[in-house]
């Protein structure tokens, strides 16, 4: 049972959809790329909106949507041409629809001078007057239960209309029974029906598509002649129909009511098989009359073809949208946690089963093996439920492109790919702000105004090119823009002003490029309204990192820069390696491991204060031990520190992590630590492990954050 | 046997919200998102009566009362249009196509029964 | 709010009693989700010393903290003997280590009296009250005040 708040609820999901559909429309056609239905489903999409807004009465929101419609509809017939202004006035109105859909969401009032003025700049640039309208607009729920009020029969008087009423041959391909009008005539009072069969032709001639019968009723009712005709509306104009009304104060008649229309209902048909017995020509069976015939389908042998019923017409099951079904998505993460259980629960199998006598036969190792296969296809069908295109996402930015580049003065356009690319809801929901962010970014600080860029020899128009893929079992996300690229000179200034590095560092152009993402640091002289707001790109960081991603960033001086996100698939379950540190049991992303080694002591050198480095194969990266990161100890003991995990931190480069003991390699299921604690440095998440115990897992990038005095950039003498 | 009611509606807020009405009302409800949806269904559906939207993407509604009028099967099935506007001549238009009624959206559901039940024998 | 089957008088409140580092306290038998043995917990970085770290409690990770080390008091012997009660204040679940539950009490709402002015501030500022029973002074303490430091963290 779907209740109303339900139905609204839909219906704000389906706005969502339509308001995307509509924006990603109007670009189409702003650049050109539009098929012939484009400003149909443009069109269509406003006008869907309108209609639901309408059955939950939310006057303001079909107010707009029915006078933007109505620009559209002019579009669409060709009374308007898609010009450049116009389509940004469309664009802009279809912005602010989205703001109302959503003030309606939130069952606030949207502001109505706002609403205004953006349909009348629309309407001026359609050429219209505003607000005006070729018809009287109402729309109010349409009363239709006049003559339909079977219950006022008890009034004696009356009058009496005498209809005659001859049914033209097209109102029964219409589907119409001329049986249900004289019906919902005796529904209106006491009525004596008369069949005139005079036009029934001879036997032979008979067409079973042609109509041959007409009535003539004399109708006693309370009811006004409005009403009478009201039964006939529908087939207005597609009958013969005289209403005459010929006493004003009739009597009830004492003929009963039933008796009445039994006579009615039961004339046509004996009529009808009359005549069918009497046609000459087997091989077409006449059709009934209708009102025997509406659900006998009959169709002649020679007219059954394969492609019934739309003649023409493409199957419609190959092209078809594909059958879908929305879940609740609390039922989806009620079968992520189940699976996390599962994961555990077979972790613990394992640990029993390797302890026990029955180790290390052959059968018991393959269901241990198929078990594991079994449980991760669950685990992956799960995940791709939970999974979505990025589309809806990229879609949002085109938006932020407008107004951005608006605000900025700068001319700019949104070029994406890879929007079919999917991934985990819930990432696609966080990803949100920090893209957000980075596309300001780009536009704000990335770009050059129009006249630089011509004087550089570039298009006026400046490129955001927003991408998505897949790459070794993650997802990558790319902004570029073909601005001027990272001013590395003043960025390092900068920095040095800030008191963020000492002015003796030695940074290579990465490292400087990395600076960017240092909190408090904003290369904009002034705080800019658009991407500023006090937000830096440290913010954009610490966001995807919270979601076990990375960002990075890599610049051409003039060229434009590019910035990096690479994110797992999935928030529930990750390959970890399981190891010891201090006494402790902890986990590392496989994805970020590069090796594992034990060094000889001479590869590790001593760089002043606490700070040291590993030689590995020639490359010097900085050693961190893992126990002594997290407060676990402050020295390391004999036995202690000796292995080491290699592991990559995106553009930073790699580091060398020290543990105790490897133990294995599994997948885990994760865990999050905000809920009951909050978050940790350091510390991705947690996880539990087969013996029931908690394991933390570690974030290797602010594991780095955490050792060192000065987080960022990394100090790396280079060795190459 | 409750009545049977093929519902035609490239909006999903639409086909929910005449899913509940309709069976609410004691009909049966098959429902489609659009005239080609819609044939399709047709065979199995088998309805007493066809309720559609007019704009709709793939094979809008005239498309779809013109298919099912020329059609083998269920040729002479009363159809109601569904639509936003008052206009004489989408009605007028409709009525041409074949149609055999229309019902001005947003509709309450007392209307949309009773006009069902006008066209049809239930 | 008040679960039935606990205190049918709406004027009785019902408290589970506890002993840590030689001090007798309660908290609002509302507040308590389950009563537990002694585990192992996973320490967690650079917390504060009253965070003995995280333990798994059916698929959920609970930090759990030392009363006695939170209140400022001496330390208590880490025993396979001590016990855990897990408390729920919104939606936050977490442990408290003590040393033995000793009693659930049946108090009435005037049973509840200020704390008096012996108490340190530290301790103060984290009791709702004292209930006197049989002689005992026992601290209603005021669950909600124990974790004032996660709600910066959990931002």
């Amino acid at each position: 049972m779907v209740g109303f708040s339900d139905l609204k609820e839909i219906f704000f999901v389906e706005a969502d959809e339509l308001l995307s559909a509509l924006e990603s429309g109007l670009r189409a056609i702003q650049t050109g790329a539009e098929g012939g239905d484009t400003v149909n489903a443009v069109f269509r999409a406003v006008h869907s909106i309108k209609g639901g807004a309408g059955a939950f009465d939310l006057k303001a929101l079909v107010g707009f949507a029915h006078r933007f419609e109505t620009v559209l509809d002019d579009l669409r017939g060709g009374r308007l041409q898609p010009e450049s202004a116009l389509i940004n006035a469309l664009l802009h109105a279809s912005d602010h629809l989205a703001d109302m859909v959503g003030a309606c969401r939130q069952g606030l009032e949207t502001d109505a001078e706002a609403d205004e003025r953006v349909i009348v700049q629309l309407e001026l640039q359609a050429g219209r007057l505003p607000g005006a309208e070729e018809e009287g607009f109402t729309f109010e729920p349409l009363p239709m239960d006049g003559p339909f009020s079977f219950g006022d029969l008890g009034v004696s008087t009356g009058q009496t209309f005498l209809i005659r009423f001859r049914p033209h041959a097209s109102v029964y391909a219409s589907g119409h029974d001329p049986a249900l009008l004289l019906r919902d005539l005796c529904a209106l009072g006491t009525a004596e029906v008369t069949l005139d069969m005079a036009d029934l032709p001879q036997a032979g001639s008979f067409d079973p598509g042609q109509s041959y019968l007409g009535w003539s009723i004399a109708l006693t009712t309370t009811s006004s002649a409005d009403e009478v005709h009201k039964v006939f509306e529908f087939i207005d104009g597609a009958c013969a129909l005289e209403i005459e009304l010929v006493d004003r104060e009739s009597p009830p008649s004492d003929q009963s009511l039933f008796g009445a229309s039994s006579q009615t209902t039961l004339a046509p048909s004996p009529g009808g098989s009359e005549k069918a017995s009497l046609l000459p020509t087997p091989e077409r069976p006449p059709l009934p009359p209708p009102a025997a015939s509406r659900n006998l389908a009959a169709p002649s042998p020679a007219e059954v073809s394969p492609t019934a019923p739309g003649k023409g017409v493409a199957p419609a099951s190959n092209n078809g949208p594909r059958p879908t079904i929305r879940v609740d998505i609390d039922r989806v993460d009620r079968l992520v946690d189940i699976l996390g259980e599962l994961v555990i629960h077979q972790a613990m199998l394992t640990e029993a089963i390797e302890q026990s006598p029955g180790f290390g036969s052959v059968e018991v190792d393959r269901s241990l093996d198929q078990l594991r296969q079994l449980s991760r296809q669950i685990q992956e069908s799960v995940m791709a439920i939970r999974a979505q295109p990025v589309k809806p996402l990229f879609d949002r930015m085109h938006r932020i492109v407008r107004e951005v580049s608006m605000a900025a003065g700068k001319s700019a356009r949104l070029v994406t790919e890879g929007e079919a690319t999917e991934v985990d809801k819930t990432i696609i929901e966080r990803l949100a702000d920090p893209l957000t962010h980075m596309i300001r970014n780009s536009v704000d600080h990335g770009l050059e105004v129009a006249d630089k860029r011509i004087s550089l020899g570039k298009p006026a128009e400046g490129e955001i090119r927003l991408s998505a893929a897949h790459r070794s079992g993650r997802i990558v996300i790319t902004v570029q823009d073909d601005g001027a690229g990272i001013d590395r000179e003043k960025v390092r200034q900068v920095a040095i002003d800030k008191g963020l590095i000492s002015p003796l560092l030695e940074l290579s152009p990465q490292e400087i490029d990395a600076l960017l993402f240092l909190p408090g640091f904003s290369t904009a002289s002034e705080v800019s309204n658009l991407s500023g707001r006090g937000v830096g790109m440290d913010v954009v960081r610490s966001e995807i990192t919270g979601l076990g991603g990375r960002v990075g960033i890599t610049s051409q001086r003039g060229q434009g820069t590019i910035l990096t996100i690479s994110l797992p698939l999935t928030l529930a379950v990750l390959d970890g390696m399981v190891f010891d540190v201090a006494g402790q049991t902890l986990v590392l992303p496989v994805s970020t491991i590069i090796e594992t080694l034990r060094p000889d002591g001479s590869l590790r050198h001593s760089l002043g204060h606490s700070d040291s480095v590993l030689d590995v194969r020639g490359r010097c990266l900085p050693l961190i031990d893992v126990g002594t990161a997290l407060g676990f100890r402050t020295s390391l003991s004999q036995g202690e520190g000796e292995i080491v995990v290699v592991v990559e931190r995106g553009d930073e480069g790699a580091i060398a992590l020290m543990v105790d003991g490897i133990r294995d390699q599994r997948q885990v299921v994760i865990k999050g630590l905000e809920a009951n604690y909050g978050q940790i440095p350091g510390i991705a998440a947690a996880t539990v492990l087969g013996d029931g115990s908690v394991a933390l897992i570690l974030d290797p990038n602010d594991l780095a954050a955490v050792a060192n005095a000065i987080p960022r950039p990394p100090i790396q003498h280079a060795a190459e | 046997m409750s009545l049977r009611v093929l519902a035609v509606d490239d909006s999903l807020t639409m086909r929910e919200m005449l899913r509940q009405t309709l069976s609410e009302a004691g009909f049966n409800v098959v429902l489609a998102e659009d005239g080609l949806d819609a044939l399709d269904r047709l065979p199995e559906a088998d309805p007493d009566l066809i309720l559609t939207d007019l704009n709709m993407p793939r094979m809008d509604g005239f498309g779809l009362i013109d298919a099912v009028r020329k059609g083998e099967i269920s040729a002479r099935v009363p159809i109601l249009v569904l639509t936003t506007e008052s206009a004489a001549t989408l009605k007028d238009k409709a009525r041409s196509a074949g149609a055999t009624g229309w019902i001005t959206k947003p509709f309450d559901e007392k209307s949309l029964v009773s006009t069902i039940r006008r066209v049809t024998a239930m | 709010m008040r679960s039935s089957g606990y205190a049918t008088d709406p004027d009785i409140r019902e408290l589970v009693a506890f002993r840590t580092a030689g001090q007798d306290f309660c908290i609002d038998i509302l507040s308590v989700r389950e009563i537990r043995g002694w585990s192992r917990p996973a320490l967690l970085p650079h917390a504060p010393t009253y965070v003995q770290g995280v333990i798994n409690l059916r698929g959920a990770v609970v930090p759990i903290l030392d009363l006695a080390r939170r209140l400022g008091l001496e330390p208590i012997e880490n025993t396979d003997r001590n016990v855990i009660i897990v408390a729920a204040i919104q939606s936050r679940i977490f442990g408290l280590l003590v040393e033995a539950v000793t009693d659930i009490l049946s108090v009435p709402a005037t049973g509840v009296q200020p704390t008096p002015d012996l108490a340190s501030d530290i301790t103060r500022s984290m009791l709702k009250g004292v209930v006197v029973q049989e002689e005992r002074l026992i601290r209603l303490l005021d669950v909600g005040q124990l974790l004032p430091q996660f709600e910066d963290a959990a931002a």
